[in-house]
C-alpha cells in the first residue's frame, strides 16, 4: 500500500507542479516559456527514446516534430473552415499520429543496422525532407511557412484557448500524459528489450528477438511522441515553417536530450528545461548566448558524458551512505572560484565584442576601453582558474571518502 | 547545348575536386579512429577565414600557405585534448562532440569575424580569363582550383603508398595494436592524421573561399554534402571518395545546368494536368530545382541498397 503510494506521489506531485507553476510565474513572458518548455520536453523525451533507450543516434529527428506540426496546422485550418468538426484539444493526437505514419514508413528501411548507418540515413532524410519542404509549396508554404489559428471549433469547456494560458493547461495536460506513456514504454516488454539491443544487439537476436523490429518499435513510438510535440507547437505559435524541421531543431534536441543526461528518464527534462531558460532569458542579456551554449554543450560532452542528470545520480551512494554532507565545503572551496573564473571569462568575452562606452555587467560598469579594467578582470581570472587547480585535489580526496566502501562502516 | 555540356562538365570538375579534397581528410580520420567528424566542414570555413584575414595583411598567397597550417594545428590540437578524452566514452559520444565542436566553431566564427560575409577575393594574378570558348569565360582561378585539386590528390596518394610515413599510417589503420607494439607512438600518428586531415579541409577552404563566397554558413553548406560522400563512396575508402566526390560534382553541375523537369516528361507521356491540382508542385517540378537534394536521394538509396557504400568493404 505505502509502496503503490510512493508511485503514484511521484506523477501526483508532476501534475501538482505542472499545474501550480503559472500561478507562480504569471507574466506573459513566463508563460509563454511554459509553454515552449511543454513543447521541447515531450520533443527531448521522445528522442530520448531513441538515443538513449534505443541507442539510435538521430540527426534528423525533427522531421518528425515538423510533420506533425504541418499536419496540425493543416488540421487547425481544416477546423477553420468548417471541412472538419473537432475540437482543438485533439490536435497535438493529429501531429502525432502523422508523426507516427512517417516514423513506419520511414523506419522500414532506417533502423536495419543502429550506429553510423543509422545515424548517416537519419541525416540524409533531415535533409531531404527539409529540402522538399521549400519545393513542395502547396502543403508546406514554401519560405514563408503555414499558419492557421486555434480559436475556432467547438468551445471545450468553455474554454476556446484564445489566451495563452488556457493553452498552456491544455499542453500540460498533453505533457503528462505523454510523459506518463514515455515512462510506461520504458516498462514495458518492448522498452526492455530495446536497452537490451542497445547494449549488445547480437546478444539479443541470440535470445530470438529482431533486433531491427525492436528497434522499429522504439523509431515509431519515438516519433509519435515527436508529432505530438510538433502538434502543440503548432497549436502554441499558430504557425509552423521549415525551420521546425530541418537540421538546426534536430541539432537542438540532441543538445536537449545529452546536456540533460541521455539514458535517464529525467535527463531530456532538466536538457529541455534548463535549454530553454537560457535560449529565452540568456537571449535577452547577450547576443552571444549560443556561443555560451555551443561551449557549455562542448565541456559537457568531455566532462560529463552523462549529462545534468547523470552528475546528480552520481551523489547517490554518497546520499545512501548519508556522506553529502561532507561534500558540501570541498564543493563550495572549488565551486566558488570556478563560479567567479566563468563570470571573468564571460566578462572578458562581453567585453572584447560589445561597440558601447561602457558594459553593465552584473550591476557593475566595467570599461572596455581602460586597460586598468582588462587587467583586473584577468587578474580575477587567473587567480581563481589557479585555485580551482589547487583546490581540486581536496575535492578528489573528499569524494574518494565519501564514496569509499572501507573506513569502518558495515555494508 | 554543347557549351552548356563542357561547361557544366568543368564546373563539376572543380566542384567535385574540392568536395574530394575535404572528403580525403574526412574519410582517413575515420579509418584511423572510426570516427566521422562532423566538425570536418567547419575547419574548412576556419581556414577561408584565416586565410581573409591574413590576406588582408601579406595578399593571397600567404594566406594559401599558413592558414592550412594554422587549421591543421588546431585540428591537431583538438584531437589530443578533445576528442582523446571523449574517446572513452564511446563512439556516439565521439560523434556528438564533433557535432558540438562544429556548433561551437559556427558561433566562434561569429564571434571573431561578424555575421556578415567577408570580402575575401582572388588574387590579381589569376583574375583573368582562362580561356573563351563559345563566348563564355572560364577563369583562370577556377582551373588553378583544378590544379591544386589534382597535385594534393596525387602527393597524397603517393605519400601513402610510397613512404614510410604511409606504410605506418596504413598499418595502424588496421592493426593499431601491432604497429604500437612495433614501438610507433599510435596515438601521435592519430593526431597528424587529425591535423592533415583538418589541414585538407582548411586548404580546401582557402581556395573555395574567394569562388562559393566566405560566411558563417558555408559550413553547413558544405558539410552535409562531403558526408554524403564519404558515405556513398564506402567509409574509409579514398578511391570511393574520389569516384563520389567527382559523382556528386558533375551531377549538381549537370542538374543546375540542365533545363528538363516533369512538365517535359509529362508532355512525352501525353499526360496533362490541370494547374488546380492538388500535386501540382510535384508536375511542375524541374531539375535545377531539385539539385540540392540530390546527394541526400542518392544518399538514402546508396544506404538502402549498400549500406557499405561504393567501395566500402563489408562491415564485420
Amino acid at each position: 500500500m505505502m509502496d503503490k503510494l510512493k508511485k503514484f506521489s511521484i506523477w501526483i506531485a508532476l501534475l501538482a507542479l505542472l499545474m501550480l507553476l503559472p500561478q507562480l510565474f504569471d507574466s506573459i513572458l513566463a508563460i509563454s516559456i511554459l509553454n515552449q518548455m511543454t513543447i521541447a520536453i515531450v520533443f527531448a523525451l521522445s528522442y530520448n527514446m531513441l538515443l538513449g533507450q534505443g541507442g539510435m543516434l538521430s540527426f534528423g529527428h525533427a522531421v518528425y516534430f515538423g510533420l506533425g506540426g504541418f499536419m496540425a496546422v493543416h488540421a487547425l485550418i481544416m477546423i477553420e473552415f468548417e471541412t472538419m468538426y473537432f475540437s482543438v484539444v485533439l490536435i497535438p493526437l493529429i501531429g502525432g499520429l502523422f508523426g507516427l505514419l512517417a516514423a513506419l514508413f520511414i523506419g522500414t528501411f532506417s533502423t536495419h543496422k543502429a550506429g553510423t548507418v543509422f545515424a548517416m540515413i537519419s541525416l540524409g532524410i533531415g535533409e531531404l525532407i527539409a529540402a522538399s519542404s521549400l519545393i513542395f509549396v502547396s502543403f508546406f508554404g514554401g519560405e514563408g511557412g503555414i499558419s492557421g489559428a486555434r480559436d475556432f471549433g467547438p468551445l471545450f469547456f468553455g474554454m476556446d484557448f484564445g489566451p495563452s494560458i488556457e493553452v498552456y493547461y491544455l499542453a500540460a495536460s498533453w505533457v503528462f500524459i505523454a510523459i506518463i506513456f514515455m515512462y510506461l514504454f520504458t516498462q514495458t516488454p518492448a522498452g526492455r528489450m530495446a536497452n537490451a539491443v542497445r547494449d549488445n544487439p547480437e546478444r539479443a537476436e541470440f535470445i530470438g528477438y529482431s533486433a531491427r523490429r525492436v528497434r522499429f518499435i522504439s523509431f515509431c513510438a519515438s516519433g509519435l511522441f515527436a508529432g505530438i510535440a510538433g502538434g502543440l507547437y503548432a497549436l502554441n505559435y499558430e504557425i509552423v515553417t521549415e525551420e521546425s524541421l530541418n537540421a538546426a531543431t534536430s541539432g537542438r534536441v540532441l543538445l536537449m536530450a545529452y546536456i540533460g543526461g541521455l539514458g535517464y528518464f529525467i535527463g531530456p527534462i532538466i536538457g529541455a528545461v534548463v535549454l530553454t531558460l537560457m535560449n529565452s532569458l540568456l537571449s535577452n542579456y547577450s547576443e552571444l548566448w549560443m556561443l555560451y551554449l555551443g561551449i557549455m554543450f562542448v565541456l559537457t560532452v568531455m566532462f560529463l558524458p552523462r549529462g545534468f542528470a547523470g552528475f546528480i545520480m552520481m551523489h547517490q551512494l554518497a546520499w545512501v551512505r548519508g556522506r553529502l554532507k561532507n561534500l558540501l565545503l570541498p564543493y563550495a572551496i572549488t565551486g566558488i572560484p570556478a563560479v567567479i573564473f566563468i563570470l571573468s571569462c564571460i566578462a572578458i568575452v562581453e567585453m572584447s565584442y560589445i561597440e558601447e562606452e561602457v558594459l553593465h555587467y552584473l550591476g557593475l560598469p566595467l570599461n572596455p576601453s581602460s586597460i586598468v579594467t582588462w587587467l583586473l578582470t584577468i587578474t580575477i581570472a587567473s587567480v581563481s582558474f589557479y585555485a580551482v587547480r589547487k583546490s581540486l585535489t581536496q575535492l578528489r580526496t573528499a569524494w574518494n571518502h565519501a564514496n569509499s566502501i572501507e573506513d569502518g562502516e558495515e555494508s | 547545348m554543347l557549351e552548356v555540356f563542357i561547361f557544366a562538365t568543368l564546373n563539376g570538375l572543380v566542384m567535385g575536386l574540392l568536395l574530394f579534397m575535404m572528403a580525403s581528410g574526412l574519410t582517413l580520420i575515420f579509418s584511423m579512429m572510426g570516427v566521422l567528424n562532423f566538425a570536418h566542414a567547419s575547419f574548412y570555413m576556419l581556414g577561408a577565414y584565416f586565410a581573409y584575414s591574413i590576406s588582408l595583411r601579406t595578399g593571397f598567397w600567404m594566406g594559401l600557405l599558413i592558414a592550412p597550417v594554422i587549421v591543421g594545428i588546431l585540428g591537431a590540437l583538438i584531437e589530443r585534448y578533445g576528442l582523446r578524452r571523449v574517446h572513452q566514452s564511446g563512439h556516439v559520444a565521439e560523434l556528438v562532440f564533433t557535432f558540438g565542436l562544429a556548433f561551437l566553431i559556427e558561433e566562434s566564427v561569429q564571434f571573431f569575424w561578424g555575421r556578415d560575409t567577408k570580402p575575401y577575393r582572388q588574387p590579381e594574378a589569376l583574375s583573368d580569363p582562362l580561356f573563351t570558348l563559345f563566348g563564355q569565360d572560364f577563369p583562370e582561378y577556377r582551373a588553378f582550383m583544378i590544379f591544386i585539386s589534382i597535385a594534393i590528390f596525387i602527393a597524397l596518394y603517393r605519400v601513402l603508398t610510397r613512404s614510410r610515413v604511409g606504410i605506418i599510417i596504413q598499418a595502424a589503420i588496421t592493426h593499431p595494436k601491432t604497429v604500437s607494439n612495433l614501438g610507433h607512438n599510435v596515438p601521435l600518428i592519430f593526431m597528424g592524421v587529425f591535423g592533415v586531415g583538418t589541414a585538407l579541409a582548411g586548404l580546401a577552404g582557402v581556395i573555395a573561399g574567394p569562388i562559393l563566397t566566405t560566411f558563417p554558413g558555408m559550413a553547413v553548406v558544405m558539410g552535409s554534402i562531403v558526408f554524403v560522400i564519404v558515405v556513398i563512396g564506402g567509409l574509409g575508402s579514398l578511391t570511393g571518395a574520389f569516384i563520389a566526390s567527382l559523382l556528386i560534382g558533375l551531377l549538381q553541375s549537370y542538374a543546375i545546368a540542365s533545363d528538363v523537369g516533369m512538365p517535359d516528361l509529362l508532355n512525352l507521356l501525353g499526360l496533362e494536368f490541370d494547374q488546380g491540382h492538388p500535386l501540382k508542385d510535384l508536375w511542375t517540378l524541374t531539375l535545377p530545382q531539385i539539385a540540392p537534394i540530390l546527394p541526400f536521394l542518392l544518399l538514402v538509396l546508396v544506404l538502402i541498397f549498400r549500406p557499405t557504400g561504393l567501395m566500402g568493404k563489408r562491415e564485420e
